[in-house]
């Protein structure tokens, strides 16, 4: 099994990717325009394991999106700069953004199934990628696309090239997709929600081949989660979003050992623990999205906190930190008042 | 493959038999008939019984049945009492198949050359202009009776303007050898070149009038596929790969969104050649259609009989091969 150690072109240390001020609004005809990522900043360096993490439509897979240049043109505007070994993203031009897609950054969806395209099978789907950015052709990227689901732990990959995705498991598709995604030996790799609709036994599995492939490989990720303990497994830092905003940022060992924010709190508490007693319930975060105060005047996540003070509905907190620690909040858990 | 080609044939002769059954007693049960028609006002009841049991229509229904199916099932299909008198009924619709072939070529290459192109334009633009008047024509095109149409291009083309012919498939006086009953592929296998320009001129009217319907139901279909196709999970992912837009057009949203298009299609091609019989009667085009109108008109029963099993054998063999081409595009299909 041969793998080619990725050039370290950037130095170690500055960042691979930096995205500063990150803002998404969808702005659909006769509606008020909506900000779905707002005022997103975080680095992604050479190697490192990134964490998005928040519950659906926190905006943490529109960030993805947007960085890609995968987001509908109509009605959306993304303003910010996402620099990438230099280059800012997002004022690339469509076609130098579709020379980067794949080569350089490479993206795993959520659900493998419908990732894939019913009619091709697996190897073509494999070797697109190769002929687009090696301009290797068909033949010459078929062993290699057979080597890619070899390494991704694909059984007999020489016969599941001409299989089409129907005919694999969830698990093997979801490897598919990853053995398209590394095709290139990207230096970035975004991972949207990539275990999301597996089964939990594949979902360790996945993990797992992603731990070891971005260890082998050098590759830094971006791992968007709502599962905490997709996390804790594998990312160095954590982002933790809500409504658009990061709230709170910490290294894996320090987030999980001493949050801050209630929201992050919130999100420990509602795992549920072998250690727990028996018959003790669960405690969820109350409330939904949708009672989320705009961050124009108020903290977002105030009708729904624990912690929350008058000051909470009047201003906006300010985010109090760096590039590996941070917060949002005018009252953290554990601080005495 | 094989299996499932031999299975839906035997489905196919299932589908005949119930058929031929339905046909054969709804015909009967029309009023007038056959005995009417022949002898008009010279009527008696003398002669209506001879006449009857000439035709063996005296017969109880069920052996009437039972006769013809023996015969059928030896290629003989009776013969016609009034389109032809005394011609074989098969024979009839053999000699007028050509024609009605040729048409629905035409107009399924008009329909299917502008509305997969335009069905897809539409939906890439979707809310532009281009999308909005394409919509609309369609709408037109389903919503305007044939008839109007055809009339409407022939006052036009044919009587005001003068550029095209009014009527029928060729020239009178025009010398052509015949070969295979297409006018145009004769004149070009023989290298008559004016036969087969000649006979061109003539198709551009009918089957422009014949390819509006199938040609809005293609469009629509595209578009509405098309836009699905688009928001689909593949083809972001495709994307998300930096596929060049020629790769993702042509192999993750169009080879997707034919599925449903080729179905139509089917469906479309199978109307066409049972006979399009409102293009036919304006446009005296002697095809399927033009006979199976007479064939009512005159209650001729066994043309009748003939022209409806056989647009229904064609009907489901169009089918059959919808579903073949649809196995080809779809592995989903094929493995089930």
């Amino acid at each position: 099994m041969s793998t080619q150690p990725i050039q370290p072109a950037v130095r170690h240390g500055e960042p691979l990717l930096a995205v500063r001020d990150l803002r998404v609004t969808f702005g659909r005809r006769g509606e008020e325009p909506f900000r779905a990522v707002d005022g997103v900043s975080f680095d992604v360096r050479p190697g490192q394991t990134v964490g998005l993490v928040g519950e659906s439509g926190c905006g943490k897979s529109v960030t993805s999106l947007a960085i890609m240049g995968l987001l509908p043109t109509r009605g959306n505007t993304v303003e910010g700069t996402a620099v990438f070994d230099g280059e800012d993203l997002l004022s690339l031009s469509a076609q130098q953004m579709r020379d980067r897609r794949g080569a350089d950054i490479a993206m795993i969806f959520q659900d493998p199934l419908s990732s894939l395209n019913p009619v091709i099978q697996i190897g073509r789907q494999v070797t697109e990628v190769m002929e687009r950015h090696q301009g290797l052709s068909r033949k010459e990227a078929m062993p290699k696309a057979a080597e890619l689901l070899e390494r991704v732990g694909i059984p007999d990959p020489r016969a599941r090239l001409a299989n089409y995705p129907h005919q694999l498991s969830g698990g093997m598709r979801q490897r598919a997709l990853i053995a398209m995604a590394l095709a290139c030996q990207p230096r970035l790799l975004i991972a949207d929600e990539p275990t999301t609709a597996l089964d939990v036994t594949i979902q360790a599995q996945i993990l797992a081949l992603l731990k070891d492939l971005v260890v082998e490989t050098g590759t830094a990720m971006v791992m968007i989660t709502h599962d905490l303990g997709v996390v804790a497994g594998l990312c160095d830092e954590v982002n933790v979003l809500y409504g658009g905003k990061i709230v709170e940022r910490g290294t894996r060992h320090g987030l999980f050992a001493r949050p801050r924010h209630p929201y992050t709190v919130g999100l420990l508490d509602s795992i549920p623990r072998l250690d727990a007693p028996r018959g003790e319930a669960l405690s969820p975060i109350p409330g939904s999205v949708a009672d989320n105060l705009p961050w124009d005047s108020a903290c977002a996540f105030a009708p729904r906190c624990s912690n929350a003070l008058d000051v909470c509905v009047e201003k906006t907190p300010a985010w109090e930190g760096d590039d590996v620690v941070g917060l949002r909040c005018f009252n953290p858990m554990g601080v005495s008042r | 493959m094989l299996r499932f080609v031999v299975r839906r044939l035997l489905q196919m002769v299932g589908v005949l038999l119930v058929l031929s059954l339905l046909v054969f007693v709804w015909l009967r049960s029309l009023p007038g008939g056959p005995v009417s028609a022949l002898l008009g006002e010279r009527q008696t009841e003398a002669r209506r019984e001879a006449l009857e049991r000439a035709l063996g229509l005296d017969q109880p229904l069920p052996v009437q049945y039972v006769r013809f199916m023996q015969r059928a099932f030896q290629g003989d299909f009776g013969v016609s009492t009034q389109v032809l008198p005394g011609e074989d009924a098969l024979d009839i619709f053999l000699s007028r198949l050509p024609a009605t072939l040729e048409l629905s070529f035409f107009a399924l290459v008009i329909a299917i050359a502008l509305g997969i192109p335009l069905g897809y334009l539409a939906a890439r633009r979707k809310g532009t202009a281009l999308d909005t008047t394409s919509v609309i024509f369609s709408l037109v095109g389903v919503a305007v009776p044939v008839f109007f149409t055809a009339f409407l291009l022939k006052y036009f083309f044919a009587v005001e303007w003068n550029l095209l012919p009014v009527s029928g498939r060729q020239s009178i006086g025009l010398d052509a050898t015949r070969v295979t009953g297409l006018f145009v592929l004769d004149g070009i296998l023989t290298r008559e070149w004016d036969a087969a320009w000649d006979a061109l001129k003539h198709l551009v009217l009918p089957s422009l009038a014949l390819a509006t319907i199938p040609f809005a139901v293609v469009f629509r279909i595209t578009r509405a596929s098309v836009l699905d196709v688009l928001d689909e999970d593949y083809v972001r992912t495709a994307e998300a790969k930096g596929l060049t837009a020629k790769v993702i057009r042509g192999r993750h949203v169009l080879r997707n969104a034919m599925l449903p298009v080729v179905t139509t299609v089917g469906l479309q091609v199978g109307a066409l050649l049972s006979g399009a019989v409102l293009t036919e009667t304006v446009f005296s085009w002697r095809g399927v259609g033009q006979a199976l109108a007479e064939g009512f008109l005159q209650k001729d029963y066994p043309v009748l009989q003939v022209l409806i099993m056989a647009a229904a054998a064609i009907y489901v063999l169009v089918n059959l091969l919808v579903d073949i081409t649809y196995a080809l595009i779809d592995p989903r299909i094929r493995t089930r």
